[in-house]
């Protein structure tokens, strides 16, 4: 589904990626670990089209080249980024935010929209799985939510728009155990075969509730490492000291 | 917000940019006793009108342009301009949409105001002006039924000559200030209304303005009296075609409520903004102001600015009338090399007087963005109110936005409150939309709506929706 061959990405001449291969199938789950700054948010932005890169290498997405395409492309053809950092955007409804977004991909698709009686039942239901008050949806994109309602409301788009390819950016810093509890059932829920996760995580404690079937260790712009679950562990228990 | 995204593909450039190929009847060159005589001549005006424009003209010599605005422009040159243009067609008094040149209703059918169809839909009547005259008025027959008087102020000053005689310029003295007494010496058509007491007008009424001509200048004049008990809501737009030289519209807008009336006036601004690189475009120099002169009197005041080169103007209100309420619902927007001052002044003078204003501001591309406001309490007015916001929205790092608000208070039982704010769409803003499936226009439509819907909600439904797509079109192009 998603092949990254020998990825080399440049910000302000500062080299972060130095030559990065992964390969997802559909139906896996990736993990990947590594120290602050090595680059893995640097990933995600690559992989969703964010400006601002020098980039070489190789990167395709279901055997069509993903670099040349535009963010919201992207985006139409099922990659989904859950944010670090989600941006605030003050004066805009998140109810109304949410059914642009899913509108402008199904309309994107050639797939009918869904109106204001279709998309409120689809709320509803994602958000009474997730736990999520529904009031919060009213309210501005964002804009005063707490660290991790904003994570919530990241996984609440996610599993309103359905992607192919998932990919967490340390969605679980920030949750209280119940909340990461219910965002991992909200990714085992949507995990079948056809579809893929990218989990972008420092601690163990997310991949015992979302088993991966691959965990690798990103460091220096590389992937230094890959492995089962267990590599995980005793990533835990060790640290990035020993790794090189 | 749907409308938005379907619409805004196909609507790329300023559409309303051409030229309607008619022959007209224009005064000489130049301003001069004769050209007001010309002016006054053609309408048949009577004398006392013409002795208004008189002493108005006298005046305008002894008075030089103002110059402490922020946008800058060249001196115009008032002997170059043609001050009366009118389609030679009209010269027949067509009675009726079927008399009319069909050049005209072509043209106003090109501009999304089918005269004829609607004129047999209800809810809206028309006034359409083009360049110095009013072409047709809708529903005229209708309205007058219920004493409603709806018509050019041509035919007002002929035939309501006693209302238009006290009235017309009482609120903007012919002594204003330079532009506004420029109006008051050459202007040509505009708008009447007149809704007698106790009447609550049934559609809303409002007035198209085109300019065609070039060189020619548009000296609109708007007259609204809300007679007591009375309510009004009226709404105005104009768009003008794409030239290379600057063109002037000073227009002189009055209103007046007496006891418990209220009138409500919209504007959805779109006149040519001039091209990317700033050349061309109107310059809309505007003077409105409402007069509530009863007490409990209402007048609100919502502005959608998009077009123009420069915009300068002011809509105001003077709340003489006890427990008279006056607001102020603005947004503004400038793209490329527009230029705006725009903002308003809330006069109180009677008791418990409110005033309200909400302002919008956002620039993009290399425009600048002024918002300068007078609220203004004197020592008579006890337990007035005012409560101002001002947001500015800033789309990229060649804009300007500035706030200067005036704030006077002789009273010591009123309170004036004023908040302000200033953000900017960040490209993280953008990227996160179109992770999400939004592409550039979507997502600046979605956030600039968001920014501006306190508003959007202010103009009557019919334009609402409208008002929301010019608000995207308007800063198509201003993202990479
Ligand atoms: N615009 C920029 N200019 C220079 N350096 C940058 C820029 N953006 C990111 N970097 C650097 O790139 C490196 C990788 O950043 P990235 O955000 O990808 O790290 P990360 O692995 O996600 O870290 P964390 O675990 O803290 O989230 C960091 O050293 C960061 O400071
Ligand atoms: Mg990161």
């Amino acid at each position: 589904m998603l092949s990254i061959k020998n990825l080399r990405a440049k910000i302000d001449n500062k080299e972060i990626l130095k030559g990065l291969n992964l390969n997802i199938n559909p139906g896996e789950v990736h993990a990947i670990m590594g120290p602050n700054g090595s680059g893995k948010s640097t990933l995600s932005n690559i992989l969703t089209g964010k400006k601002g890169y020098e980039i070489e290498g190789e990167v395709t997405f279901e055997k069509e080249d993903l670099l040349k395409l535009e963010p919201e492309e992207r985006a139409h053809k099922g990659i989904f980024l859950a944010f670090q950092y989600p941006l605030e955007i003050p004066g805009v409804n998140t109810n109304i935010f949410l059914k642009t977004s899913i509108n402008a991909i199904k309309k994107a698709r050639g797939e009918k929209e869904l109106d204001a009686i279709e998309f409120l039942k689809l709320i509803k239901k994602k958000s009474a799985d997730l736990k999520f008050d529904e009031k919060i949806l009213s309210r501005q994109l964002n804009v005063g939510f707490s660290g991790g309602e904003k994570k919530k409301n990241e996984i609440l788009q996610m599993s309103i728009l359905n992607p192919k390819l998932a990919i967490l950016d340390e969605t679980d810093s920030g949750l209280d155990i119940d909340a990461l509890r219910v965002v991992s059932e909200g990714v085992n829920t949507l995990r079948n075969q056809n579809n893929a996760f990218l989990i972008i995580t420092h601690y163990q404690r997310l991949l015992d509730y979302v088993i991966p079937d691959y965990v690798h260790v990103l460091k220096n712009g590389q992937i230094i490492k890959s492995g089962g679950p267990e590599l995980a562990k005793n990533l835990e228990k060790l640290g990035y000291k020993d790794f090189n | 917000m749907n409308s938005i995204e379907k619409n805004i593909d196909n609507l790329k450039d300023y559409k309303y940019g051409f030229i309607t190929d008619i022959e007209n009847i224009r005064a000489p060159k130049g301003l001069n006793e004769d050209t007001i005589k010309f002016i006054s001549n053609i309408k048949k005006e009577p004398k006392w009108m013409l002795d208004f424009r008189i002493k108005a003209f006298e005046r305008l010599k002894l008075l030089k342009e103002p110059n402490w605005q922020k946008p800058k422009f060249p001196k115009i040159d008032y002997q170059d301009l043609y001050y009366y243009s009118a389609p030679k067609s009209m010269d027949d008094k067509p009675k009726s949409l079927d008399e009319l040149d069909p050049k005209l209703l072509e043209t106003y059918k090109k501009l999304g105001i089918p005269l004829q169809e609607q004129a047999r839909l209800n809810g809206i009547a028309i006034d359409a002006v083009f360049d110095s005259v009013s072409v047709a008025t809708t529903f005229k027959e209708e309205l007058i039924k219920q004493g409603i008087i709806f018509c050019s102020m041509s035919e007002a000053i002929q035939k309501h000559s006693e209302l238009v005689r006290k009235y017309l310029g009482s609120v903007i003295p012919i002594t204003d200030h330079f532009y506004a007494t420029l109006n008051s010496a050459v202007f040509t058509d505009g708008s009447f209304v007149y809704i007698p007491e106790g009447i609550r007008c049934p559609m809303e009424l409002s007035t198209y303005f085109r300019i065609n001509a070039s060189e020619t200048g548009q000296f609109e004049r708007t007259l609204i009296i809300a007679d007591k008990g009375s309510y009004v809501s009226y709404l105005e737009g104009c768009t003008a075609p794409m030239r290379d030289k600057n063109q002037l519209h000073a227009a002189n807008v009055e209103l007046i409520a007496l006891d418990d009336a209220e009138i409500k006036y919209s504007t959805v601004q779109n006149w040519y903004p001039g091209d990317k690189n700033g050349k061309g475009g109107i310059y809309n120099f505007v003077t409105k102001r409402g007069l509530c002169k009863g007490k409990n009197s209402k007048i609100s005041w919502t502005q959608v600015e998009t077009g123009s080169a420069i915009t300068w103007k002011y809509p105001s209100c003077i709340l003489k009338g006890d427990n008279s309420v006056g607001e102020f619902y603005s947004i503004a927007i400038t793209n490329n090399y527009q230029m705006a001052d725009t903002g308003t002044k809330m006069i109180h003078l009677g008791k418990n007087t409110r005033s309200k204003i909400i302002s919008k501001g956002i620039s993009a591309g290399n425009s600048d963005m002024m918002y300068r406001g007078l609220v203004d309490i004197s020592a008579r007015a006890d337990n007035s109110r005012n409560f101002t916001q001002c947001d500015s929205l800033l789309m990229g790092n060649k804009c300007g936005a500035h706030t200067i608000p005036y704030i006077k208070n002789k009273n010591s039982k009123s309170k004036i409150e004023h908040e302000a704010t200033t953000s900017k769409i960040s490209d993280e803003q953008l990227y996160y939309c179109k992770q999400r499936g939004l592409n550039s226009e979507e997502a600046i439509s979605l956030i600039v709506n968001g920014f501006c819907k306190e508003v959007l909600q202010q103009l009557p439904m019919e334009f609402a929706v409208e008002a929301q797509k010019l608000v995207g079109i308007s800063l198509e192009g201003s993202v990479g």
